[in-house]
């Protein structure tokens, strides 16, 4: 069973991976806002000449 | 504020689109021809490279590795660039990328169907593809990475999160579990040996699922489903916590794929654990996403995308709560071996995987072709026939795995066994048969949307550059520069504190030793501990590696489970010390046929040469296809030494020189069976495989019956 050893290492580094950034996530902010992000991401940010086009927005 | 120009890259979204659909209909037609093959083994055609054991792993890895890879490829291409605001980092790498997974695809169908395989599910490509995806994959790596790193939207959307943890989990899993030792251009042994490469193994294809077929598609969904339904998603916070949440626990849940096999009780707990625990952060995410559908649900009755999706996330609710149900020992008892495990899989990869990929094509073709959907009547349609077609694949399938597994536990009140295997097996053909006219739905379903995007395709153009424009990331020169400093600012904390060096650097060099002391460890834990178990001889290890060639894992476990019924249908349970020289491990985990792991001795060698070549003249009925090219094929003994060598670095204990001596053995042993078949009257030509398979066969968990019996001051001990 000493496998085990390999994977509880790679596993452990993995999840120390992740909580670095988690860790970076939450202290740089990423989190601060929860309302913005997910409005944010429905707007494409299609050139504002195009949009002028009625045509076009109703395509997309 | 600075508005730049830039422009998305929506040919290389394109490319994955088609190869998703160009795979995903070769993927579910291999699918479809062994699902047939199941009640009619003709349908094997009597030919190596179409038999049920060599096109079940190249239905496998077409489903997962090219129809979901390329659909996983082709969400993150178009959601990445638009949720960075940004142009995928580089053009060449996008190519490279796209142009390598395909050629990765089509080696894999190659040496796939000519029987090149590492016999380890889900992981069964040979060494030089697996290089070949790891090189690939860091291209993918870098090309996102760089992306994000360029992007002019400060905040990472969930999705990106749920990418980032894929691409870094997937490239540990595969450099881990495919740890070979190649003895040819194209063939190896898996670096480690019975219970350790069992639970490496496990561990990788439960990841494997967590971290290829769940998490992309995590992301994915929460990119596609707030835009088709063009609101946003229900809360975002759950997002961000069940995606931490299922990212720390998936990892450890790999051991309830061995429940009650020989890996130690306690790791086997752990796996249940993790597994139970998983069902919060998954049902967070299907909540989220049919919730996100709150107060439109009057879109979904109009929207043939939304249905898909909403179908999709109830998919994947289900298979997610199965999943930790499954763990339970007690049900895992009854499930485990049985067609239920391939009703669970195909509620995830038909519904949850195919759906969101169907809804994903139907929404983005359109829009990067600049025209409206061909016919959104076929589209529902094709939603209808495919939903039909998973309920008639997996309902039947369910059936027919309880009904086994109760009909194998099944005792007489004589306290015998109530039903031969094969009674088990001819009982629940009529399932079988649904189960394949729930694929051509399914199948028939895909073709309309071939059709239907064809169509599309056709009536558009592609915008294969697509404007966009959007601010530069706002004082960027000024964070780069605090950055900067506070990379200073550590050095300078770790170099001023000599206590704090030593011990960064003792953690470097251990990392290092251990890099070097685990292979070590590894082979070291390979000595018996039942001294009775004694190393393959030549002709068994040429057969063992027919038998994988062949595939016969795919059909037959060799682990008899601590169960009244199995003990008394198979023999002894199985013990962790008798697989410390099999180089791969070849438990399996389906009995379409029975276990293999007491076969040794069980019959004579002349009735393995009769049912390996007409397996009907032996049990009448039987569903195993016949592999009359072993009669005809010899013995590849230029290999031999080679292979004995490779056995001898994984610390299997042949005597020094060996290798020289193997063939001769080889050839005796083989001559000696030979001899043996024309005493009865059967002619099997010199060398030959089916000799091999035989020997092979006829060792099969025979070493521990030489075992002495344990005194009781040993046991006392």
């Amino acid at each position: 069973m000493s496998v085990i050893i390999i994977l509880l290492l790679a596993s452990i580094s993995v999840a120390a991976l992740f909580l670095v950034a988690f860790l970076w996530s939450v202290k740089t902010g990423q989190y601060d806002d929860e309302m913005s992000p997910p409005m944010r991401m429905l707007l494409d940010s299609v050139p504002a000449k195009e949009i002028s086009d009625p045509a076009k927005v109703e395509s997309l | 504020m600075q508005v730049e120009k830039f422009y998305y890259d929506n040919r290389i979204v394109k490319q994955f689109a088609f190869a998703t659909i160009l795979w995903g209909v070769v993927g579910m037609l291999a699918g479809l021809l062994i699902a047939v093959q199941i009640y009619l083994p003709a349908a094997n055609f009597g030919l190596p490279f179409t038999t049920f054991g060599r096109v079940r792993p190249v239905h496998t890895n077409a489903v997962i590795f090219a129809f979901v890879g390329n659909g996983m490829f082709m969400g993150v291409y178009y959601s990445l660039q638009r949720l960075c605001k940004a142009r995928m980092f580089n053009d060449t790498l996008s190519k490279i990328h796209f142009w390598g997974w395909q050629l990765i695809i089509v080696l894999a169908a190659v040496t796939l169907l000519a029987g090149y395989t590492s016999g380890k599910e889900y992981a069964e490509l040979e060494w030089p593809i697996d290089i070949l995806i790891a090189l690939i994959w860091i291209v993918f790596g870098i090309n996102m990475f760089g992306t994000i790193i360029k992007r002019r939207e400060k905040h990472l959307y969930v999705a990106i999160w749920f990418f980032i943890a894929t691409w870094i989990t997937v490239t540990m899993l595969h450099v881990v579990n495919s740890f070979e030792l190649p003895f040819s251009w194209l063939k190896s042994y898996s670096f480690y040996a019975g219970v350790q490469d069992a639970l490496v193994q496990w561990w990788y294809g439960h990841n494997a699922v967590a971290f290829f077929l769940t998490t992309p598609y995590l992301g994915i969904m929460y990119y596609f489903l707030p835009k088709a339904a063009n609101r946003p998603v229900y809360s975002y916070r759950l997002s961000i916590i069940h995606f931490w949440a299922l990212i720390f626990l998936y990892i450890w849940a790999g051991p309830h794929h061995l429940l009650y096999t020989a890996l130690p009780d306690w790791a086997q707990s752990l796996g249940t654990v993790f597994s139970i625990m998983l069902i919060a952060p998954s049902w967070g995410g299907m909540l989220n996403g049919l919730f996100t559908l709150r107060g439109a649900w009057d879109k979904v009755r109009e929207d043939p995308i939304l249905k898909f999706m909403v179908v999709a996330i109830t998919c994947y609710g289900m298979s997610t709560f199965e999943g930790p149900m499954l763990s339970i020992k007690s049900v895992n008892a009854i499930t485990h071996f049985t067609d239920w495990t391939i009703a669970h899989v195909h509620v995830g990869a038909l519904g949850w995987n195919g759906f969101l990929t169907f809804s994903i094509l139907y929404w983005l073709i359109p829009r990067i072709y600049n025209t409206p959907l061909y016919s959104k009547k076929l589209a529902t349609n094709h939603f209808w026939i495919g939903t039909i077609g998973i309920i008639l694949y997996t309902i039947p399938m369910y059936w027919a795995g309880f009904t086994q597994a109760l009909m194998w536990k099944q005792f007489t009140a004589e306290g015998t066994l109530k039903f031969q295997f094969l009674e088990t097996v001819t009982h629940i053909i009529p399932m079988y048969i649904t189960r394949s006219i729930g694929g051509v739905l399914y199948l028939s379903g895909v073709f309309i949307m071939v059709y239907n995007i064809y169509k599309t395709v056709k009536a558009g153009s592609l915008v294969a550059d697509e404007a966009a424009e959007a601010p530069a990331l706002e004082s960027q020169a000024q964070e780069a520069h605090t950055e900067k400093h506070n990379k200073l600012y550590w050095h300078r904390w770790i170099e001023a504190r000599p206590i704090q060096m030593l011990l960064f650097s003792l953690v470097a060099v251990a990392i290092g030793g251990i890099l070097e002391l685990v292979p070590t460890f590894l082979i070291k834990s390979n000595i018996p501990t039942i001294a009775a178990v004694k190393p393959y001889t030549p002709l068994e290890l040429q057969g063992r590696d027919i038998y994988i060639r062949e595939g016969c894992y795919l059909c037959h476990s060799q682990m008899v489970r601590p169960f009244r019924d199995e003990v008394a249908r198979y023999g002894e349970y199985s013990k962790a010390g008798e697989f410390v020289y099999d180089h791969p491990f070849q438990w399996g985990s389906k009995r379409t046929g029975p276990d293999l792991a007491r076969v040794g001795g069980k019959y004579p060698d002349s009735w393995h040469f009769n049912h390996m070549q007409d397996p009907q003249s032996m049990s009448p009925g039987s569903i195993m296809p016949s592999y009359t090219w072993l009669y005809e094929n010899k013995i590849d003994t230029a290999i031999t030494p080679a292979k004995i060598r490779a056995m001898i670095t994984l610390g299997v204990p042949y005597a020094k020189g060996y290798d020289l001596q193997a063939n001769a053995d080889l050839i005796e042993q083989a001559k000696k069976i030979q001899t043996g078949l024309k005493a009865e009257k059967l002619e099997a030509g010199t060398n030959t495989e089916i000799l091999a398979l035989i020997a092979y066969l006829q060792r099969v968990g025979t070493d521990i019956k030489n075992a002495p019996k344990p005194t009781v001051a040993a046991l006392t001990n």
